[in-house]
């Protein structure tokens, strides 16, 4: 019988508010240790949270994208567990009425069907601070300033049958939730964190005992760290052993998971309703305005793109793939009229360029407006597609507009059918035996003819028109 | 239901309240007079009664997302044993 894998996973993602989600702190990365840790979020005797309202509208945001419910009546508990970082000694989450529940999120599988993912709950809870444990003469440095920063766990069914369905889950999750603008999905920054619970079992059995992943931070760890963890429990039964349910720390140093507390000492965090808050309640206007925020979602993005513009799927697969493309592609081709030549070279020539210097669509040098002025250079015979390229490497290095690097470079392409004609006669003439055995049916040669051309020209002949000449002069 | 010694170790332990040996069995017989009555509430018949998760009968009022507080650390931390850095210095945690 052979082992199936059982995946849940639960991402914690730090939601874009300006500040904390129970005090006016700001929640800005990189400042210095405990400059942005309010009275509240040191847990000082006599403070009160009081709750932040975009933290619950981007919640609320986030499920009506999941096609969950959302609770008319949201309630904050307190789970209860003793860490330096954890000033109050209890850090305030949700529990039995959580803002989302019962959603799902579609993913595409390798054999390129779709499968349906659970998402049980979604709730708002805070951050903890962060512990530093080196070089304080055998103590430990505690900084606040992530002490109550909004959270959204979002936690799945077990759904997942391998690592790579639930990598494709996360990709998928960052995506939307960055299309959503609720988070910046930054994960060095630690914006989007996930722990994965895993399980095996034989096919048709009853779910295994699981053990729980934490300190995942990429999709790459991920992916490793749960076939580790798949195979060591594997190892563990065939060879007469249990799996205990424990929490493991995965060490992508060494690609291994080691225990970090059994079940003997598992978290008991007795939660109880927060006295501190009062239940939240969620309306349905609240909910009316949180549909009028809601983006267009990268599936209908999708669609229209295949609709409206012609684009082919796989096309729209990477301008769709996150929402700074997609409005980036959109801007090139509202300039531009023409979809497949913006689509292009947003996906090739920029997106390459982008590559090179190692920075994203929002950081690039060339804007959306410039490089439709540059297409339009290609579209109206200007200057060819490979002059393009010299062109958008000089935007980048911003010596000038496109029309001054044009002329600059001296890259305009010669569209007069005279001079093209002229210089076209020279190369058959100059190779007779060529034009012979293109005319005996190699038609391969005809690339042959073409280079000769674009070189004797320097690049600068519209290669359209000495492809229109050479087939004229060759054929009639 | 009852708590035996046992139980009572361990939620001390949980809550990190020290609790005298001594005392363990005096702990136990009165959390289980507080559970007794508890058991005597859960004979009312609820049905119907949405559970109560704040005894004030009112909603959460919200706050603006507008950052209010400044950096107060040095006031902070006049009164924290140990500061270097900026951080709170605490026993170490971890190995």
């Amino acid at each position: 019988m052979e082992w199936e894998t059982v995946i849940g996973l639960e991402v914690h993602t730090q939601l874009s508010t300006h500040s904390k989600i129970f005090s006016g702190s700001s929640t800005n990365f990189g400042a210095e240790p405990n400059t942005q840790a309010s009275l509240v979020d040191l847990g000082m005797p006599g403070s009160l949270p009081v709750l932040n309202k975009r933290a619950v509208e981007l919640a609320i945001r986030f499920g009506l994208a999941i096609n969950a419910k959302i609770a008319p009546k949201s309630v904050f508990a307190r789970k209860n567990y003793f860490y330096p970082d954890l000033p109050k000694g209890y850090q305030i989450s949700q529990l039995d009425l959580p803002v989302v529940a019962q959603g799902h999120l579609d993913i595409e599988l390798d054999n390129s069907e779709t499968k349906r993912i659970g998402i049980t709950r979604a709730h708002l809870e805070e951050d903890a601070g962060k512990s530093l444990h080196e070089d304080f003469h055998g103590q430990s440095g505690i900084d606040l300033n992530r002490a109550g920063t909004p959270l959204l766990e979002i936690v799945s069914e077990p759904d997942m049958r391998s690592a790579k369905e639930a990598v494709a889950y996360l990709k998928k999750l960052h995506t939307l939730v960055r299309y959503l603008g609720i988070s910046d999905g930054n994960m060095q920054e630690g914006s989007f964190r996930c722990d994965a619970n895993v399980s095996v079992r034989k096919k048709g059995e009853p779910f295994g005992t699981r053990a729980e992943i934490k300190n995942l931070n990429s999709f790459r760890f991920i992916e490793k760290a749960i076939n580790h963890e798949v195979e060591r429990q594997i190892t563990l039964i065939e060879s007469g052993k249990k799996v205990v349910q424990e929490t493991r720390l995965y060490d992508p140093d060494k690609d291994e998971t080691r225990s970090m507390r059994g079940k003997e000492d598992a978290n008991d965090y007795r939660y109880f309703p927060d006295p501190d808050l009062l239940p939240v309640d969620i309306t349905s206007a609240d909910i009316e305005r949180a549909l009028a925020e809601l983006p267009e979602l990268p599936e209908a993005k999708k669609q229209r793109f295949i609709r409206e513009l012609g684009l082919s799927a796989n096309d729209v697969e990477s301008l769709t793939a996150s929402r700074e493309v997609a409005d980036y592609f959109e801007a090139v081709q509202q300039q531009l009229g023409d979809a497949k030549l913006a689509a292009n070279w947003v996906t090739g020539g920029l997106s390459a360029l982008l590559n090179r210097q190692g920075v994203e669509i929002a950081q690039s040098k060339v804007a959306a407006n410039t490089l439709g002025e540059l297409l339009k250079r290609i579209k109206d015979g200007t200057i060819s597609a490979s002059a393009a390229k010299d062109v958008l490497d000089a935007l980048w290095n911003e010596e000038g507009s496109v029309d001054q690097i044009i002329e600059q470079k001296g890259l305009k392409q010669v569209n007069d059918t005279g001079a093209i004609e002229a210089m076209i006669d020279q190369i058959l003439e100059a190779n007779p035996s060529q034009v012979a055995e293109f005319r005996a049916g190699k038609d391969k040669l005809m690339a042959f003819f073409v280079g000769q051309a674009m070189r004797a020209s320097k690049g600068k002949f519209n290669p359209a028109t000495v492809n229109e000449i050479l087939k004229q002069k060759l054929e009639g | 239901m009852s708590i035996s010694v046992d139980e009572v170790k361990k939620v001390a332990g949980l809550a990190r309240l020290g609790i005298p040996e001594e005392r363990l069995d005096e702990y136990s017989t009165k959390l289980n007079s507080i559970l007794g009555m508890m058991e005597q509430l859960s004979a009312i018949d609820t049905k119907g009664v949405e559970p109560l998760s704040n005894p004030l009968d009112s909603v959460q009022r919200l706050r603006e997302d507008v950052v209010t507080e400044t950096n107060q650390r040095d006031k902070y931390q006049t009164i924290a044993p140990e500061v270097e850095e900026g951080l709170y210095l605490v026993p170490k945690v971890i190995e």
